[in-house]
């Protein structure tokens, strides 16, 4: 009888160490979009970040409707992932995919339909 | 009244900091010392300082010894930037009231601190795989590497008013990091730091090298002198 309770106490622990980690394996849009768009896309999404007083290419103003729309979701998650260089934009954008999942970059593409409140082609 | 001042003066003597005391008391305070490192960004933001907890696979002994005594600021916007930054004019602006200045020690003190952070090395294995190849580089080169091909410049100053905020300046990098730390930072800065505002950029061998050594030149002009 104590045996059962402590494998089911061991499967209990087990269970919930495994839900805790893929919990925190993906981080909210957001806070990733403060951790590492707002140093060059600024806390107001504008492109005016604290990084940009001496660049050659400015970032892109994510509420900038017109321009975002031109942009598909696939391009953004492209930009995002392999960076800017990927589609023949600034080396400045640099590739977050060792830093995000596939799953994240696609969460923050959403995120970023929410700043310019557009969508492709639109 | 004598004894208090006595022992308030032998709780912060070298003697007690030998023991590692004031590492595990008033750095640990703001530095993780003792690991595992940040590994959610709620964790990241929360940081206070650099964490420790791999100094001795990071920092140059003397340089810690040297920067204990006389702390000027790395990072132009601290920790975690975005608790120091506001809304400008023009851009988003440093606002230096959030800022807060780090402790400076005596001598004693530092040389001690130094000692037992340099036994913090939990990445020896990430240390070893790194060869340093010796070699200079010109300065344009290295700059143009820095700047135009692989955009490291967006968030790293190269001299005190050129360059990024949001990242650790880089005129003092060698001065403050061994060179197989650096060489390792830029070819995975996930392996160090999963949550780490720096980018892996997939640099190749060679601008590692290259990096490295343009570090090295930039830490020896002395008009970033610091």
């Amino acid at each position: 009888m104590q045996n059962k309770l402590a494998f089911i106490s061991f499967l209990a622990a087990f269970f919930l160490a495994t839900l805790s980690a893929h919990a925190q394996a993906k981080e909210a849009a957001a806070d990733n979009y403060k951790a590492y768009c707002v140093q060059c896309h600024g806390l107001e999404g504008n492109g005016k970040g604290v990084n940009i007083r001496d660049m050659s290419v400015q970032p892109r103003d994510h509420t900038d409707a017109k321009a975002m729309s031109g942009r598909s979701d696939d391009l953004l998650f492209k930009a995002i992932k392999e960076g800017g260089a990927s589609i023949s934009k600034s080396v400045l954008m640099p590739p977050w995919g060792a830093t995000l999942s596939d799953e994240e970059i696609k969460d923050l593409v959403q995120y970023l339909r929410t700043l310019c409140k557009c969508q492709f082609g639109t | 009244m004598q004894r208090i001042v006595f022992a308030v003066l032998l709780g912060f003597s070298g003697a007690a900091l030998a023991e590692g005391g004031m590492l595990q008391k008033e750095c640990s305070s703001c530095h993780n010392i003792t690991g595992p490192v940040a590994q959610t960004l709620k964790e990241a933001f929360a940081k206070q300082g650099p964490d420790l907890s791999y100094a001795g696979n990071k920092y140059r002994q003397e340089w810690i010894v040297s920067w204990l005594q006389k702390p000027e600021r790395i990072r132009p916007a601290g920790m975690y930037y975005g608790d120091h930054i506001k809304v400008g004019a023009k851009s988003d602006e440093i606002d230096p009231s959030t800022l807060k200045d780090h402790v400076a020690l005596s001598k004693a003190d530092a040389t001690a601190v130094a000692a037992e952070l340099m036994k913090l090395k939990p990445h020896d294995d990430l240390i070893a795989k790194e060869r340093i190849e010796p070699g200079s580089i010109i300065k344009q080169m290295g700059e143009m590497n820095f700047d135009k091909f692989w955009g490291c410049m967006a968030c790293h100053l190269i001299e005190p008013e050129y360059g990024g905020l949001s990242g650790p300046e880089m005129y003092t990098a060698a001065k403050r990091l061994q060179p197989q730390f650096i060489a390792s930072f830029i070819r995975n800065p996930q392996a160090w730091e999963p949550k780490t505002w720096m980018p892996n950029k997939q640099v190749s061998e060679g601008s590692i090298q290259k990096f490295v050594q343009y570090l090295d030149l930039l830490s020896k002009e002395s008009a970033n002198a610091k």
